[in-house]
């Protein structure tokens, strides 16, 4: 484990550490401790070590690779590839083309996924080797600014010094006190992936976007899911024009969508859990179900980490303050990804990692960006990044909308998949690129090259000019470009003409 | 009904202060008029009444909080029907809204202010949110363009874009910090050499304590590590003898005591240098390096420093030579009593044209004060003592009274003649106070 030879911060005595691992004396020192091995932690462990920092990396689990890849983004999207195939093979009868209904083999498909996991964590595990980052299993906790005390998996209790420490203890799963019914028929994102069998019926309680995702992973592999949601609609916080696209997929594929309605109770009974509900003007309502998945947000892993013996801050919803460079008021810690605010995704977790290990070797550098992509992996996909019609319409600011419906594009009527959407909020002084909308099949491939327009400032002119290749669905960036300027070549607006 | 009270605009500019004491509480009655807080700004100490008077339904600020003007301080729960006792019924029942009073030119407070932080006092502040850094336009530049501005220390939101919607490339980058450098050349060269020193690790070798300087003490260390780095001084010393002032202001003392003062050695200093000032008025002079011009003042107001608990305070004596020395030995008894007692305001600090700082009372044979810039001299007092003094005339050593002094002046205005000539004036004037009215 992380034995370190020296707390000198020379680059040079890194590299001597590496050596001394073998027999010499060890300190338990290390100049960067990366507490948490998510994807936020990891990167920030590797750019470190790749700067030429001793690192050690401390995580429960065996190898690297946090929720996202043992419980969340990995696992997910692999059960959500086999759901979009079973979908896909059932649209195939409007093409002529019938497979009969699908035989399926949950321990299979469970291995497989596992195996998923397995590869990419275990891939992790061997970049962590090869880049002599100590790494150990364990849970930690800051007895000071500059220690920590390690409990190991392994038994036993260490403690580790060090001169910086990221913090990337990420979330977990929101618990309502309301909603807490101890019971196995009760499931939470890490309970639903582990895909125990194919229930019946299912209630996913929670029309973000965990629930939506795992609602269609269940409901494409057969079982009748019914969704309810709080608010007066799905996916609360993204543009409503987008949402309506997959709303009305997600009406047939689900049995049934309940909006502006609550969880009352759960209460065990016989063979389910019985749900009560209350609509907004509705009275009471019940209903029966072989399985619940609770899927109402995620909170930071910021407890029982010690913080009270360092000066680094704990808002009230559990997000530890940080500066532009992720420092947090102790300037020894960082903290990166989930812990360190909205939006709780993966891919703003590792560049926060990268910028916090640059910071730490003494870089001048910020986490500044002007877009975080968000994708929901439903059927069909959302994406978007930058500004949103939201956002705009909150600040009162006047940005112009240029839409081109996915009607008009070739290469989704050829995949039969004509609903979507593709636009791009504009701001109407300069023509630049603000942000951009993209609902439809991929769009979460699609939006990346959203993201390097805004991030390089592009105008809409740019993604006109810009020759996109036919028939690709990309076309429909450059066509809402075009659309901005009154007229796209498939898409007839008759005001304008 | 709920009102909040703010900090009031505390005129001279006062932006913000340090509280010091909260003086009422939670679920307390006040009157309108009661002090609430005591804050300290940069040279005063101000207690600061609510504007209103009722029940305190809360609280916002903690002793050693930083409070903006037009800051929420307190919530009243003002009794309309139920006038305060002290109220005279003339008045109408229910006082104005407390809307920042005399806010007037300076227009309501920004709207961007947060109410006070109810975090507690002794925790450092939240870091800023990266979001949140972040409003209105995202600036138009790539990635690349920004890191690289961050990298070469340029803000990147000064830097004007050539390109379409005014994207900024690399080059705008690097030719706007080419012209920033060139302006900076232009205006000459900087202290070369001069760098902020690294502190070192002192827990190395011993347990250390940090505490954050009190407004006084940061505004001190800057004021006068500016008059030292600007004001090229020169100090020239002598000594006077006081054997025969020192028997006459034993003999007149009592009298002084019976106006309310004490005839101490300042304050006959303080009227021997404001006849000095005015046989050297450049003494009383402050120099204008941006356009080059010595600006004499047609008033002579002296300063006197003060040691307090609190540190280092000059009150200023107004029209010093309009004054006599029973007159100046009453305020300065009674500004001296203000000083230590917190209650001197800013304006009782500001607009002096010399100082004098008497170390005596302590001791030390002598001692070079640092100039008070603008102004650009200032007369030191040591601890007078009896020395041998040898008198040619009767060929013998005398015991006589001296009293040390020292002038530091700022050379850019004043020759070093002059500068000898002054303190002379002065020690002549010690020992024969008749001169004064040659």
């Amino acid at each position: 484990m992380g034995a370190g030879a020296s707390g000198h911060t020379s680059r040079a005595n890194s590299r001597r550490w590496g050596r001394l691992r073998e027999g010499e004396e060890r300190m338990n020192k290390t100049q960067v401790a990366v507490i948490g091995g998510g994807p936020g932690g990891y990167v920030a462990a590797f750019r470190a070590a790749d700067l030429g920092l001793q690192v050690t990396l401390i995580d429960l689990e065996a190898n690297p690779g946090g929720v996202c890849l043992y419980r969340g983004c990995i696992p997910s999207k692999a059960l959500l590839h086999v759901a979009g195939l079973l979908n896909e093979a059932k649209h195939a009868a409007n093409w002529g083309i019938a497979f009969g209904e699908p035989k399926i083999d949950v321990g299979k498909l469970n291995a497989w996924k596992k195996s998923v996991v397995q590869k990419m964590t275990g891939g992790l595990g061997e970049l962590t080797k090869r880049r002599k980052i100590a790494y150990v299993q364990g849970r930690a906790k800051f007895l000071s600014p500059t220690k920590l005390t390690i409990v190991k998996a392994a038994g036993g209790v260490e403690e580790l010094e060090f001169e910086h420490a990221i913090l990337a203890t990420g979330s977990r799963p929101t618990v309502l006190p309301s909603l807490t019914l101890k019971s196995p028929r009760v499931l939470d994102s890490t309970g639903a992936l582990e895909l125990k069998d194919v229930p019946k019926n299912m209630l996913v309680v929670g029309g973000g976007y965990i629930g939506l995702e795992l609602g269609t992973v269940y409901a494409s592999l057969g079982t009748k899911v019914s969704v309810v949601e709080m608010t007066s609609g799905l996916l609360p916080g993204a543009d409503r024009d987008l949402v309506a696209y997959l709303a009305r997929r997600l009406s047939t594929l689900f049995e049934r969508i309940m909006l502006d309605t609550t969880v009352l109770s759960l209460e065990e009974v016989k063979d389910g859990v019985k749900v009560t509900f209350k609509g907004k003007e509705d009275a009471e309502s019940e209903g029966v179900f072989e399985k619940v998945l609770i899927s109402v947000g995620r909170r930071p892993n910021s407890g029982d980490l010690g913080l009270e013996n360092t000066k680094a801050q704990v808002d009230a919803r559990g997000f530890v303050g940080v500066d532009l460079q992720r420092r947090t008021a102790e300037p020894t810690i960082f903290a990166i990804g989930d812990i360190a605010g909205e939006p709780m995704l993966a891919h703003k977790a590792s560049h926060e990692g990268m910028v916090a290990a640059e910071v730490i070797a003494g870089e001048k550098v910020a986490f500044e960006p002007h877009a975080i992509p968000a994708v929901v992996f439903t059927d069909p996909e959302i994406a978007w990044c930058g500004l949103t019609d939201t956002q705009a319409a909150k600040e009162g600011r006047e940005v112009k909308v240029a839409k081109f419906p996915w009607g008009a594009s070739g290469r989704a009527t050829t995949l039969d998949r004509n609903d979507g959407l593709t636009k791009l909020l504009i701001d109407p002084k300069t023509g630049r690129v603000l942000g951009v909308g993209i609902v439809g099949y991929g769009a979460g491939e699609l939006i990346a090259e959203g993201v390097l327009a805004v991030e390089m400032a592009a105008l809409a002119t740019d993604l006109a000019l810009t020759i996109h290749p036919h028939p690709t669905l990309s076309e429909t960036m450059m066509e809402a470009a075009e659309a901005f300027f009154g007229q796209s070549p498939h898409l007839w607006s008759a005001k304008r003409g | 009904m709920a009102t909040e009270v703010k900090l009031p605009d505390l005129g001279e500019n006062i932006e913000s202060g340090q509280v010091v004491n909260v003086f009422v509480l939670e679920g307390e009655t006040i009157a309108a008029d009661q002090p609430m807080i005591e804050i300290e700004t940069d040279k005063a100490t101000i207690e600061v009444p609510s504007s209103v008077g009722g029940k305190v339904t809360k609280v916002h600020v903690k002793a050693s909080e930083k409070v903006k003007v037009g800051q929420v301080i307190l919530t009243v729960e003002e009794r309309a029907e139920a006038p305060p006792k002290e109220a005279r019924p003339e008045e109408p029942p229910r006082k104005e809204e407390p809307a920042p009073p005399k806010a007037g030119e300076k227009g309501p407070p920004s709207p961007k202010e947060e109410p006070a932080p109810v975090a507690p006092a002794e925790k450092p502040k939240m870091p800023e949110p990266a979001a949140a850094a972040r409003v209105g336009e995202p600036i138009p530049a790539a990635p690349s363009v920004r890191r690289l501005a961050r990298e070469i220390g340029i803000d990147i939101a000064k830097v004007p874009g050539t390109g379409p919607g005014r994207r900024i490339s690399e080059e705008d980058v690097k030719s706007y910090s080419r012209r920033v450098n060139a302006e900076q050349e232009a205006a000459g060269p900087s202290f070369a050499g001069v760098r902020a020193e690294k502190l070192p690790d002192f827990a190395k070798w011993g347990a250390v304590e940090r505490e954050a300087m009190s407004n006084i003490r940061r505004k001190t260390a800057e004021h006068l590590a500016y008059c030292w780095a600007t004001v090229p001084h020169v100090h020239q010393f002598d000594k006077a003898d006081i054997t025969d002032l020192e028997a006459w202001r034993k003999r007149v003392s009592p009298k002084v005591e019976k106006a309310g003062g004490k005839l101490t050695i300042t304050a006959i200093a303080l009227k021997i240098v404001a006849s000095a000032l005015k046989a050297f008025p450049q003494f009383n002079s402050s120099v204008d390096m941006e356009s080059n011009e010595i600006i004499r003042k047609k008033f002579i107001s002296i300063g006197v420093a003060v040691d307090t608990d609190r540190g280092l305070l000059v009150p200023v004596i107004r029209d010093v030579d309009r004054k006599s020395l029973v007159e100046l030995s009453v305020e300065l008894t009674q500004v001296s009593e203000k000083a230590r007692s917190k209650k001197l305001t800013l304006e009782d600090m500001q607009g002096r044209t010399f100082t004098i700082s008497n170390l005596g009372g302590i001791g030390g044979t002598n001692f070079t004060p640092v100039v008070n810039a603008p102004e650009v001299a200032i007369l030191g007092i040591a601890r007078g003592a009896f020395e041998p003094v040898y008198d040619k005339e009767r060929g013998e050593f005398k015991a006589r009274l001296m009293l040390p002094l020292s002038l530091g002046y700022d050379h850019r205005v004043i020759d070093g003649a002059d500068g000898a000539r002054f303190l002379r004036w002065v020690v002549e004037a010690f020992e024969d106070p008749l001169l004064m009215i040659l």
